[in-house]
C-alpha cells in the first residue's frame, strides 16, 4: 500500500453532463474524490492539473473519440488506470481500447456497485505497480 | 395481379419453347431436305435415263429384227423373180416346188406364192387357198406394185378373209409387167413383236400410218390418233428412227411410248408401258426413302419438343430460384437496415436510461441520510425507487437485445451458439407473441457444439417460423415450443405450435415459392421458400409435420461439421 492518501481520485469523462453529475454525487458519497469532464479536451486539461488514479471514459463523445483520449491519457500518465464505458454491441471498440492499455470496460448503463468494484480493483492494480 | 403475372410468365415460357423448337427443327430439317432433295432428284433423273436407255435398246433391236425379217423375205422373192422367167413361174408345180422350199427354209413364214399378170389376174398360184384366176386389179398393193419395183403391203384380210400381208416384186417381160407375190404368215410375223414383253404392262405392236394394227396387240391398246400424229411427225427421233415420250394414256395413268419407224417409215412400231410399271423400282425406293424421312422427321420433332420443353423448364426453375435469391437478398437487407435503425435508437436510449437509473440511485443514497429516516413515506419512496431501477434494467435488456440483433445482421459465416441465438429470437418475438396471446417456451440441450453458419440467416429462418405460427394462432392463442438437441452430427431445432395446422393438400406446396394462403397483399409466399433455400445452402434439411386442429411442427436439421459442398441444387 502506498503512503500519501487513502481516497481514490476518479475522473469521470462523458459528454452527458447529467450522467457525470449524478455519478459524481453518488461516488463522492461513497468516499471517492471525483472530478468530472464533459469532453475529451476538458479531461486532458484536468489531468494536466490534477492527480488522478482512475479515469472512467465514455468511448462515444462528440468532440473526440474515446480511443484517442485514451491514447493521450496513457501518454500523459502511463500509470493512469482507465475504465471504458461502452454501449452494448460496441465491445469491439472496447477491446481495441484494452490493447492501448485500458484497464477494463463496462457496458452502459451499468450498476453503480459494479462500477465501484471496477474502480477499486483498478486502484489496487495501480498501487501494485 | 399475381395471377396475371403468372399467365404472362407462362406465355413467355411457352413462346420460348416454341421458338427454340422451331429453330432446332428448321436447322435440322433444312440440310436434310436439301441433301435429300438433291439426291432424290439425281437418282430420279439417272434412273429414268437408265430405264429409257434400256427400253430404247430393246426397241432398237426389235426394229432391226423386224426390218431384217421383211428385207429377207423381200430378198427371197426378188431372188425368185429374177432367177426365173414368167413362163417358168407360170408352171404351177414349179411354183409349188419353190414354195415348199421356201417354207422349209423359213419355218413356214411363207404362206403362198402367186404370179400375177399386168391386168391383175393371178395366172399361177401355189398355196392352201383356191385363188387361181383371182383378180387383184383393184387391190391397193397391186396398184402400188405396178408403180414401184417392190411392195410390202399392210396387213389386210383380202379375199381369203384372214389377216396377212403381201410381199410383191414387179418384173418386166416383153414390155409387160408381171408380179410375183408371196403372202407372209401373219402368226410368224406377229410373234416377232408379240415376244417383246417387259414387266406387267410392257408390250409392243405395229401400226401403219393410218393407225391400223399390223400386229395383234397383247392388250387393248388403241392409241389416240393425236398420239399417232405426234409419233409420226416428231423431229426428236434419233438417227435410227427411235422416239421416246411419256403421255397420259388413260385417266390418271401415264405411259411410256417408245416408237420406231419400220419399213421406211410406212409402219410404226410402238412399245407401250405403264410408267408406274417401268419405274416400279424407283417407286419402291421413293416409298422407302419417304418412310425413312417421315420417321426421322417425327423423331427429330418429338425429341426437339421434349428437349426444348425440358430446357425451358430448367430455365423457368432457374428464373424462379433467381427471383427467390433476389427476394432473400432484399429480405436480409431489410432485416439489416431495421437492425441498424434499432441499434441507433437503442444506443440513444441507453444514456437517458442510465441517467434515470443513476438519479434514482442518488435519491436512494440520500434517503439513507438521517433526515429522511423518519419520513412516513420512506417505505413507499424506496419501493418506487426500486421499481425505477427494475424498469431501467428492463429497458437495458430490451436495448441489449435490439443491439445484439443488429450486431448480428450480416450474412457472414461465423461460429454460432444456437441456444443463444434462439433466445435472442424469442426475445425479439416476445412482444408480438404477447399480442397474439401465445406463450413461447424453449427447451435447450446443453453443451451444443458451435456451428459455422450465418447468424442473420438462421435468425431469419427462426423468426419466419415463429411469425408464421403467431399468424396462424392470432385468433385463438396457443403455445410455441422451441427445442434444440444434438442428433448424431446434426443439431436439430424444432419449432412446434398447437395452432390450426396445415391442410394436407397444402403440405407438399408450402416450401414452393409464391405459395401463400394469406390474403392478397399480406404475404409474398416467399418466406418458407427462403427458409428452405437458406437451410439447404447450409447443407441442412427442413421439413414439416402438421395435423389439422392439433398443430404444426417444423424440424430443422443443421450439420455440425462445416459443409464443404457449395449450395446444393
Amino acid at each position: 500500500m502506498q503512503e500519501h492518501k487513502d481516497r481514490i481520485r476518479v475522473l469521470l469523462v462523458d459528454d452527458e453532463k447529467e450522467y457525470t453529475k449524478v455519478l459524481t454525487n453518488r461516488l463522492t458519497k461513497r468516499g471517492l474524490e471525483v472530478s468530472k469532464a464533459d469532453s475529451g479536451s476538458q479531461a486532458i486539461q484536468i489531468l494536466r492539473k490534477e492527480d488522478i488514479d482512475v479515469a472512467v471514459l465514455d468511448l462515444k463523445m462528440e468532440d473526440m473519440d474515446g480511443i484517442e483520449v485514451l491514447k493521450i491519457f496513457k501518454k500523459m500518465d502511463p500509470q493512469l488506470m482507465v475504465i471504458m464505458l461502452t454501449g452494448h454491441g460496441s465491445e469491439k471498440a472496447a477491446k481495441e481500447g484494452m490493447e492501448f492499455g485500458a484497464f477494463d470496460y463496462l457496458t452502459k448503463p451499468c450498476e453503480l456497485e459494479e462500477l465501484l468494484d471496477k474502480i477499486r480493483e483498478a486502484y489496487r492494480a495501480r498501487n501494485r505497480i | 395481379m399475381e395471377s396475371k403475372e403468372k399467365i404472362l410468365d407462362r406465355s413467355y415460357y411457352k413462346s420460348l419453347t416454341r421458338n427454340m423448337a422451331l429453330i432446332v427443327i428448321i436447322v435440322s430439317f433444312t440440310p436434310m431436305l436439301l441433301v435429300g432433295g438433291i439426291i432424290y432428284e439425281q437418282f430420279h433423273v439417272s434412273y429414268r435415263e437408265k430405264v429409257y436407255a434400256h427400253l430404247e435398246e430393246l426397241v432398237r433391236k426389235n426394229k432391226q429384227n423386224i426390218d431384217g425379217f421383211l428385207k429377207e423375205k423381200l430378198g427371197d422373192i426378188r431372188f425368185l423373180a429374177r432367177s426365173f422367167s414368167f413362163e417358168q413361174l407360170s408352171d404351177e408345180p414349179f411354183l409349188q416346188d419353190n414354195l415348199t422350199r421356201l417354207r422349209q427354209e423359213f419355218n413356214n413364214a411363207f404362206e403362198d406364192l402367186g404370179l400375177i399378170n399386168d391386168e391383175g389376174v393371178q395366172v399361177a398360184y401355189a398355196g392352201p387357198f383356191k385363188l387361181l384366176k383371182a383378180r387383184y386389179s383393184e387391190a391397193d398393193w397391186f396398184k402400188k406394185a405396178m408403180m414401184s419395183q417392190y411392195v410390202i403391203s399392210d396387213v389386210f384380210l383380202g379375199l381369203r378373209g384372214l389377216p396377212h400381208f403381201i410381199v410383191a416384186v414387179r418384173q418386166n417381160h416383153n414390155g409387160k409387167y408381171w408380179i410375183l407375190r408371196a403372202t407372209i404368215n401373219f402368226q410368224a410375223f406377229n410373234s416377232l413383236v408379240e415376244n417383246l414383253r417387259i414387266g406387267k404392262t410392257g408390250f409392243a405392236f405395229i401400226v401403219n400410218k393410218e393407225g391400223k394394227f399390223q400386229t395383234e396387240p397383247a392388250f387393248d391398246a388403241l392409241p389416240d390418233t393425236s398420239f399417232l400424229d405426234d409419233f409420226l411427225k416428231t423431229d426428236k427421233r434419233t438417227k435410227d428412227g427411235l422416239y421416246i415420250s411419256e403421255k397420259t394414256c388413260s385417266s390418271d395413268i401415264k405411259c411410256i411410248y417408245v416408237t420406231a419407224l419400220l419399213k421406211d417409215g410406212e409402219w410404226l412400231m410402238i412399245y407401250k408401258q405403264n410408267s408406274k410399271d417401268a419405274f416400279s423400282e424407283l417407286r419402291n425406293t421413293q416409298i422407302i426413302a419417304f418412310i425413312i424421312f417421315f420417321m426421322g422427321g417425327l423423331c427429330i420433332i418429338t425429341m426437339t419438343l421434349i428437349l426444348s420443353k425440358g430446357m425451358v423448364d430448367r430455365i423457368a426453375k432457374a428464373d424462379r430460384e433467381k427471383e427467390m435469391m433476389n427476394q432473400q437478398v432484399i429480405e436480409t437487407g431489410k432485416l439489416a437496415s431495421v437492425g441498424e435503425l434499432a441499434a441507433g435508437i437503442a444506443h440513444e436510449i441507453n444514456n437517458p436510461v442510465a441517467i434515470m437509473v443513476e438519479e434514482a440511485g442518488w435519491i436512494k443514497d440520500l434517503l439513507e441520510e438521517e433526515d429522511f429516516k423518519e419520513g412516513k413515506n420512506l417505505g413507499e419512496f424506496q419501493r418506487a425507487l426500486a421499481q425505477i431501477n427494475t424498469q431501467g434494467k428492463r429497458c437495458k435488456e430490451i436495448t441489449h437485445k435490439l443491439l445484439s440483433f443488429a450486431r448480428k445482421t450480416d450474412s457472414r459465416v461465423q461460429n454460432v451458439q444456437i441456444n443463444d441465438l434462439i433466445e435472442d429470437v424469442i426475445g425479439l418475438s416476445a412482444q408480438s407473441a404477447k399480442y397474439s396471446k401465445v406463450a413461447i417456451t424453449a427447451t435447450f440441450a446443453q453443451d451444443l457444439p458451435l456451428i459455422k453458419v450465418s447468424h442473420t440467416e438462421i435468425q431469419q429462418v427462426l423468426l419466419n417460423l415463429i411469425n408464421n405460427a403467431l399468424y396462424a394462432m392470432e385468433k385463438k392463442g396457443g403455445t410455441i415450443e422451441i427445442a434444440s438437441q444434438l442428433e448424431g452430427d446434426n443439431i436439430v431445432i424444432t419449432v412446434a405450435d398447437n395452432g390450426p395446422g396445415i391442410p394436407k393438400a397444402n403440405l407438399p406446396r408450402i416450401f414452393d415459392p409464391f405459395f401463400t394462403t394469406k390474403p392478397v397483399g399480406k404475404g409474398t409466399g416467399l418466406g418458407l421458400s427462403i427458409c428452405y433455400g437458406i437451410i439447404k445452402k447450409m447443407g441442412g434439411e427442413i421439413d414439416v409435420h402438421s395435423v389439422v386442429d392439433v398443430g404444426t411442427t417444423f424440424r430443422i436439421c443443421i450439420p455440425v461439421k462445416e459443409n464443404p459442398a457449395s449450395p446444393s441444387k
